[in-house]
């Protein structure tokens, strides 16, 4: 018998020798992979017990750690938790830190920085370990201006829409507001049954509070993307001087009978009209008419020259827009209006405003303007950078792009709502026609000073906050009158 | 009797030294769940100690006087994996306290001084078999006393009114306020009728036969027990979905009937009665799917069946190499983290290092349970001593195997670490056993009254030369 038990003990040793394979695999080979994985409860309850760094605007903290009696040690607060509205506002930026949902916004993409995992914060990790400090994440300042954040905000209202303003000069983000917005202080809680609650809710609402419309919606521009069309024919050639014709319907070839008219069936003072008074009258033929002269590629190329088809590098999500490729005649005609299926962010919009005014260099936008370790020590400053290897246009492009949006917002033109008295205000509007019986979306984009401009804006209201008529020279335009003068009294 | 005296004291002494070892591995496991908690050494610390040091100095007082020349390593091991669980155990009980003061619930009740308490039972136990089984060859005559105990036990829980499922196993009894997993007990009733019918029957089963391709075949007769072992495993299964058990108890039977016959013959049938069952068993039973399907893709379903296992896996893995430290893990987040998956929670707080510890331990354990039946002359003891360090050997691997996804998760406990006053009971009276032969095995060999042939004389000279 001694034989085979001897044998049945090898079995048990081989047995064993398989455990200890095992165990091996799962805590040390698989172990990277199965300790970050996302449903791993235990990451996120570590973050929870660390103090988490704060999002600063202006000199206040947006986001901020504050110490619980809880198990999960510290609870992310907005806007002091005090001030829902404040928070929302701020919601598109900063986004949520969830417990059951994960984060969002730059709680997700500067999270190594606030959670203090982030490399550039080794070494002081180290010495927290060694000196028994409590360990704390590191801080992140924002672009944004705060008065100009709370005028976009009150000027949008509770309409659906977005406000985008920028620093044409470098691309700082000076204010992003979207509306509805939601309170990201219900997702922070600490309670997974209201964090559900509050989620399913905000999942469920028609208006899609979770959305950043500034940033993650596509809409079709409307006439403000003929500053585009302009900017290509300009390039081309073309001064603002230039007579195009103006007809009162333009027929589309290779159609039956698809016509472009002007808006609210318009007719124009002459058959053919400068570029600029077309210009400042949005004439809807006249740029249909520049479009198929110009092509379905030419307005493309320059749409993408200011940033279209691309996704630029930028730390909160982004829809792209998008000029198609290979378009035909009649579909030329029309995306040089703004319709067909060219469509743009908001973002997008204030970035062709911006480089307008920075005379034709893009500058890629950004929101954080520096990195600090808890001691406030500064980690990474934002440097301003161009966006593409070549300006969008050239300088005497910009210059004429810049006198006809003048002209757009001053007497005479669609955008007078947008006027400041005492400042030249350049702009275009836009009041994107979608399917039959469907309101048009509102827009505005533009720049102030016209001669030396501190701030470009990009203003979209949906729908046109529902007012049967409204037209972005209405609607849009007195929102960017106020963001713009919010941006001139703080710059 | 020169040679009795000199190999007896020795092994007591360094029996003694290892409790002690035992004992304050199990206090500084217990100080450091509780440095972790409070950031201070709560004083029950040595309420514990004390407690753990009289149990185990009792045994060990029994174990000298009863079974002076026993082996003087398996009650140290038996010890020190049963202050860690404790540990662990009320590691987890602070967890809950926590978790309940959270959601402002009360605490459940506290089950670190049940374990405790257990351990006493668990030891009076230990010390009572010691007491009554004066010689192991007398527990040869309860045969079918063993058998009939033994299956009863096992099948105890499918019975209405008493038998009580808990987590879609009917694995319990309950009797009154007291729930008990008669399981445990029925493996040890069991490994002893078996020792006691195989050793009476290993000629007849090893030796009538017949050639069929290569391999020697049983009678059909002699196939009977075979397929009643067979039979009551897969009932089990079936009846009181109690996977783990099954596996153990159809492992252990095939091992024990290879250890009697040293029939390879044996052993092929039985994986072939195992691979049929469990292919039919998979075929018709939907829990039993659900398992496989739980260890082929727990990923899949992290978030409902998956869960445990999952959150075992995700628990070991932030643990890695040397672990989180104890106390500073979140083994809590595993179901079941101070029974079934208390191997995970080990693993989380201390690390790869800790398990391959403990592994060691139980490898350990097995080894000198081997090594007792090598050592004993009856074949009695022989087997029953196999069995017993197989019974071991088969449970961990079961246990082990399930929760870091080696093998399908089956609900069997670890010995001696998870919480449970069966399993801590029933372990402890495994040990004595081993105890018990261990001491026979010694006591003889090193005897002169009987030395009758050349192999004892050279297993002699060997102890004599230690």
């Amino acid at each position: 018998m001694n034989a085979a038990l001897r044998r049945v003990a090898v079995a048990a040793l081989v047995l064993f020798g398989l455990l200890f394979a095992n165990v091996h695999y799962v805590q040390v080979l698989a172990a990277d992979r199965l300790r970050h994985d996302d449903r791993n409860s235990r990451l996120l309850a570590e973050s929870y017990a660390k103090e988490r760094g704060v999002i600063v605007v202006g000199t206040g903290a947006i986001a901020s750690s504050v110490e619980t009696k809880d198990r999960l040690k510290y609870l992310r607060v907005y806007a002091g938790g005090r001030d829902a509205g404040l928070a929302a506002s701020y919601a598109p930026i900063t986004g949520y830190y969830s417990l059951v949902y994960g984060d969002s916004g730059l709680e997700d993409s500067y999270d190594g920085i606030l959670s203090g995992e982030d490399s550039r914060l080794f070494v002081r990790r180290v010495t927290d370990l060694i000196t028994g400090r409590q360990s704390k994440g590191g801080l992140i300042r924002l672009t944004v201006d705060p008065q100009v954040q709370a005028v976009a905000q009150r000027a949008l209202g509770n309409r659906r829409g977005a406000v985008v303003a920028l620093d044409p000069r470098t691309g700082a983000i000076l204010a992003m507001v979207t509306s509805p917005s939601y309170d990201p202080n219900l997702l922070a809680s600490h309670n997974p049954a209201k964090i559900r609650d509050a989620y399913r809710r905000l999942v469920d609402d028609p208006a899609r509070p979770l959305r950043n419309r500034a940033t993650q919606e596509v809409y079709p521009p409307g006439s403000t993307f003929k500053i585009i069309t302009a900017a290509a024919a300009l390039e081309s050639g073309m001064q603002p001087e230039s007579l195009v014709p103006c007809p009162r319907e333009l027929k589309l070839p290779l159609t039956r009978d698809t016509v472009i008219r002007n808006f609210g069936g318009a007719s124009c003072e002459a058959p053919q009209v400068p570029l600029l008074a077309a210009f400042q009258k949005s004439r809807n033929t006249s740029f249909g008419s520049l479009g198929l002269s110009l092509g379905g590629e030419r307005l493309r190329e320059q749409a993408e020259r200011f940033g279209f088809n691309a996704e630029p590098d930028f730390p909160l999500p982004l829809d792209r827009s998008v000029v198609p490729e290979g378009l035909n005649q009649p579909q030329s005609a029309q995306s040089a209006i703004g319709q067909f299926d060219v469509r743009a962010t908001p973002l997008q919009m204030a970035m062709v405003a911006a480089a307008v005014a920075n005379r034709g260099t893009v500058m890629r936008p950004y929101v954080v303007s520096s990195v600090e370790a808890p001691d406030l020590k500064v980690l990474e400053k934002a440097e301003p950078e161009r966006f593409g290897d070549r300006p969008a246009v050239s300088e005497r492009t910009a210059a004429a792009l810049v006198a006809m949006m003048e002209a757009a917002v001053g007497p005479g033109g669609t955008g007078t709502a947008a006027a400041i008295p005492g400042v030249r205000v350049a702009g275009k509007t836009g009041t994107a026609q979608r399917g039959e019986g469907q309101l048009a979306h509102a827009w505005f984009v533009g720049f102030a000073p016209a001669d030396a401009p501190r701030i470009a804006v990009a203003v979209l209201i949906e729908a046109g906050g529902g007012v049967p008529d409204a037209t972005g020279g209405r609607v849009a335009a007195p929102v960017a009158g106020e963001v713009l003068r919010a941006g001139l009294a703080g710059r | 009797m020169t040679a009795t005296t000199l190999d007896r004291l020795p092994r007591r002494a360094s029996e003694l030294q290892l409790l002690v070892v035992a004992v304050l591995l199990a206090m500084a496991a217990y100080a450091a769940v509780s440095l972790a908690h409070d950031e201070r050494v709560d004083g029950a610390v040595l309420k514990y100690g004390a407690g753990l040091a009289v149990l185990f100095g009792l045994a060990h007082l029994a174990v000298r006087r009863l079974a002076p020349a026993a082996d003087p390593v398996l009650l140290p091991l038996a010890a020190a994996l049963n202050g860690l669980g404790l540990a662990m155990v009320r590691r987890l009980d602070l967890a809950a306290m926590d978790t309940a003061r959270a959601r402002g619930v009360d605490a459940p009740s506290a089950l670190a001084p049940r374990q405790l308490l257990w351990t006493a039972v668990g030891t009076a136990l230990f010390v009572a078999v010691l007491a009554l089984v004066r010689d192991h060859r007398t527990l040869d005559r309860y045969r079918y006393t063993a058998m009939a105990a033994g299956l009863a036990l096992l099948l105890l829980p499918a019975l209405p009114v008493i038998g009580t499922e808990i987590n879609g196993a009917r694995i319990w009894i309950r009797v009154g306020s007291l729930q008990f997993q008669p399981a445990e007990v029925a493996k040890l009733c069991l490994i002893v009728f078996l020792a006691s019918y195989l050793v009476a029957k290993r000629e007849v089963l090893s030796l009538a036969s017949r050639r069929v391709a290569g391999l020697n075949v049983p009678r059909a007769r002699d196939l009977g027990p075979v397929l009643l072992a067979w039979g009551a495993s897969l009932l089990v299964l079936v009846r009181e979905k109690d996977l783990g058990s099954s596996l153990l108890f159809f492992g252990l039977f095939v091992v024990m009937l290879y250890i009697a016959t040293e029939r390879t013959s044996w052993l092929l049938i039985g994986l072939g009665l195992f691979s049929a069952g469990t292919l039919v068993a998979y075929t018709l039973f939907g829990h039993v799917r659900e398992r496989v399907e739980t260890w082929l893709h727990p990923f899949a379903d992290a978030a409902d069946n998956g869960f445990q296992l999952t959150q075992a896996l995700f628990g070991m893995a932030t643990g890695g190499i040397i672990g989180t430290g104890l106390g500073r893990g979140r083994p809590d987040a595993v179901p079941e983290a101070e029974t079934d998956f208390i191997f995970a929670s080990l693993g989380e707080e201390l690390g790869l290092v800790g398990v391959v510890a403990v592994l060691a331990v139980f490898t350990l354990i097995v080894a000198r349970g081997v090594r007792v039946g090598l050592g004993v002359r009856d074949d009695f003891g022989k087997l029953l001593a196999g069995g017993l360090a197989f019974a071991v050997a088969l449970q961990v691997f079961v246990v082990v195997g399930g929760v870091t996804r080696l093998i399908p998760l089956t609900g069997v406990t670890l010995p001696f670490v998870s919480y449970g006053g069966s399993s801590l009971v029933a372990n402890y009276a495994l040990i004595a056993l081993l105890l018990r032969v261990s001491d026979a095995g010694r006591v003889r060999e090193a005897s002169p009254v009987v030395p009758t042939g050349a192999e004892l004389t050279g297993e002699m000279t060997q102890v004599l030369g230690r």
